[in-house]
């Protein structure tokens, strides 16, 4: 369905990509994962056909370089944040339908899929976050195509609409398309991915299963728990035994979590019969760490 | 190959942003209203016959379109493809199936056609009042003011999407297109003035240099359809006649087209290579 061979793309003296090469079997749900600047987004520009590279890249049997139109007419895309102009969302399901051969008969069917059906008049600029994600992933399906790119798609999401827009995509793919998306959300990626293709410094560096992912990059992520002030000093030691990585921070102390052991150091002060006052994860992602 | 499917629904789409602009609201208002002062003003109420009026309604409707079509086409098209660029608009739209010179085409004609609306209207305007008065006395070379005006129009536009395309910001490139208004209109005049003073440049080199001014190509052949001869531009305008005679229309005429493609082609070239697009939030 998407075969990358030798992908490079140069800023400059800046090496965004540096012989990426991947393919991507048809119904796979394949996340791009990597810091800024690692070549995500990069990666799904060349695939849009929007950007001149070395290599060789093929969609759905099309040569990339040759018949960029093409391509993108089988790639349904949702940026990061889609930017839409000023007009209500059926005006804007029309335009995009237009441009896309599709008939306006399709445009009602991809209102209900996302659930925009009620707000069919309403200006885009009316709209929140996650109703102009909703949007955008209409606009991506109008046409019905095989693939969709998504460029961290719930980077500007609440929780809530993240969870939506990620059982819609969930959906999607089991219905058959396939899934290409950037992100740098372990949640994300280990809900929506199949497999995982990690970027680093433009370089492929790991092809590997989304539940490997964290072990394999020594992800982890800070938990900060709070101790009544008597058992501070309990607390990190019973901490230090057991091997955390520790920040004591006045009355609470911050420990570092791995994923699938975040509940390990509140365990460990339960055992030892400290009691917990809150805890909390610090704002952020995963942190990545050393390799193994 | 271009799909003109495509052409025609981004025209549309620009056509109706650019007819709801409140900068072109503005302009429009500001141009009809003019216009219909200067048609009224120019009414001599019986002091001057009214054949003379025309012409100088004409006359005056030229100096009102030499200040104001540059400012609207330079700067609404110096601000078309970078504003949707900066917003992000642009690499969305970019990545559906259509080409960039679909895109380009269609948002430079439908910000064209959004032109036309505002200069038929002041025109218009201008043109009802005269003929209430009585004072056109010939339809004709008021129409072929208004189709220079148009023809302007669009060189002036095709000047403002180059410059968008070389700009990567908004405010740069409406900074590039005010200068070049700025130039056209007053710097180049005064330029000519100063270099054929100084190097007592021979007359037809002091026409040559005017003539690849557009504005001055819009002067001279606005000018030849209200009178036979460019006297009024004094030796550049009597060499003129001599040179070329009949001829010197059709060749401006020719010339604003030049200006119409040459810029419109090279924005076509830039866009057509150009590969850095903002996106809200993204990251590379």
């Amino acid at each position: 369905m998407i075969t990358a061979t030798n992908l490079s793309k140069r800023y400059g003296n800046n090496l965004a990509l540096d012989q990426v090469s991947f393919t991507i079997q048809a119904g796979e749900s394949v996340a791009l994962w990597g810091a800024n600047g690692a070549g995500k987004t990069t990666t799904l520009r060349c695939l849009l056909g929007l950007q001149g590279f070395d290599g060789d890249l093929s969609v759905n049997g099309l040569d990339v370089r040759r018949s960029s139109k093409a391509a993108r007419a089988a790639i349904g895309y949702v940026p990061q944040e889609t930017v839409f102009y000023d007009m209500t969302i059926t005006e804007t399901l029309h335009f995009y339908a237009r441009l896309k051969k599709v008939s306006a008969d399709r445009i009602p069917a991809a209102l209900e899929q996302v659930q925009l059906t009620g707000h069919a008049a309403k200006r885009v600029s009316m709209l929140s976050g996650g109703m102009k994600q909703r949007l955008a992933l209409a606009v991506a399906l109008l046409a019905d195509p095989p693939i969709l790119v998504l460029d961290e798609p719930t980077a500007n999401l609440d929780v809530k609409a993240q969870r939506d827009f990620i059982h819609a995509i969930q959906t999607l793919n089991q219905s058959g398309k396939t899934i290409v998306f950037s992100s740098h959300r372990l949640d994300e990626v280990v809900a929506l991915a199949s497999r995982v293709l990690v970027l680093t410094d433009g370089r492929l560096t790991l092809d590997c299963q989304p539940n490997e992912l964290a072990h394999k990059l020594g992800l982890h992520r800070w938990l900060r728990i709070w101790v009544p002030a008597q058992h501070r000093d309990d607390s990190l030691r019973v901490l230090n035994e057991q091997g955390f990585v520790l920040m004591p921070n006045g009355h609470s102390v911050y420990v570092q979590v791995n994923l699938g052991a975040k509940i390990a150091p509140l365990r460990s002060l339960e055992l030892a019969r400290i009691p917990v006052e809150d805890f909390d994860f610090v704002d952020g992602d995963f942190v990545e760490g050393s390799h193994d | 190959m271009i799909d003109f499917a495509n052409v025609r629904t981004i025209t549309g789409k620009e056509l109706r942003d650019g007819l709801r602009n409140r900068w072109f609201i503005v302009f429009t208002v500001a141009f009809a209203g003019l216009a219909l002062a200067l048609s009224s003003l120019m009414q001599p109420g019986g002091i001057r016959p009214a054949l003379m009026s025309y012409s100088r309604t004409t006359a005056s409707l030229i100096n009102l379109v030499l200040l104001f079509v540059p400012l609207i086409g330079l700067t609404l098209g110096s601000a078309n493809l970078s504003g949707d660029r900066e917003t992000g608009a642009l690499v969305y739209l970019l990545a559906q199936p259509v080409s960039r010179v679909e895109v380009l085409l269609g948002k430079y004609l439908g910000m064209a056609g959004a032109l036309f609306a505002t200069l038929t209207l002041g025109f218009g305007v201008a043109g009802v009042a005269l003929a209430l008065q009585g004072s056109i006395n010939d339809a004709g070379g008021y129409l072929l003011t208004v189709l220079l005006a148009y023809l302007l129009a669009l060189a002036m536009l095709s000047l403002g999407f180059l410059m968008s395309t070389l700009a990567q910001k908004t405010a740069a490139a409406l900074g590039g297109a005010l200068f070049l208004w700025l130039f056209l209109v007053f710097i180049g005049d005064l330029g000519i003035m100063g270099t054929a003073i100084t190097m007592q440049l021979p007359i037809e080199a002091v026409f040559l240099i005017a003539v690849l001014n557009p504005l001055q190509m819009f002067k001279i052949a606005s000018i030849l359809t209200i009178q036979a001869n460019l006297e009024v531009l004094g030796p550049a305008g009597l060499y003129a006649t001599d040179q070329f005679g009949g001829l010197l229309l059709p060749l401006l005429l020719l010339g604003l087209v030049i200006w119409m493609v040459l810029p419109l082609l090279g924005a076509v070239v830039l866009f057509a290579r150009q590969e850095k697009f903002t996106q809200k939030g993204s990251a590379r």
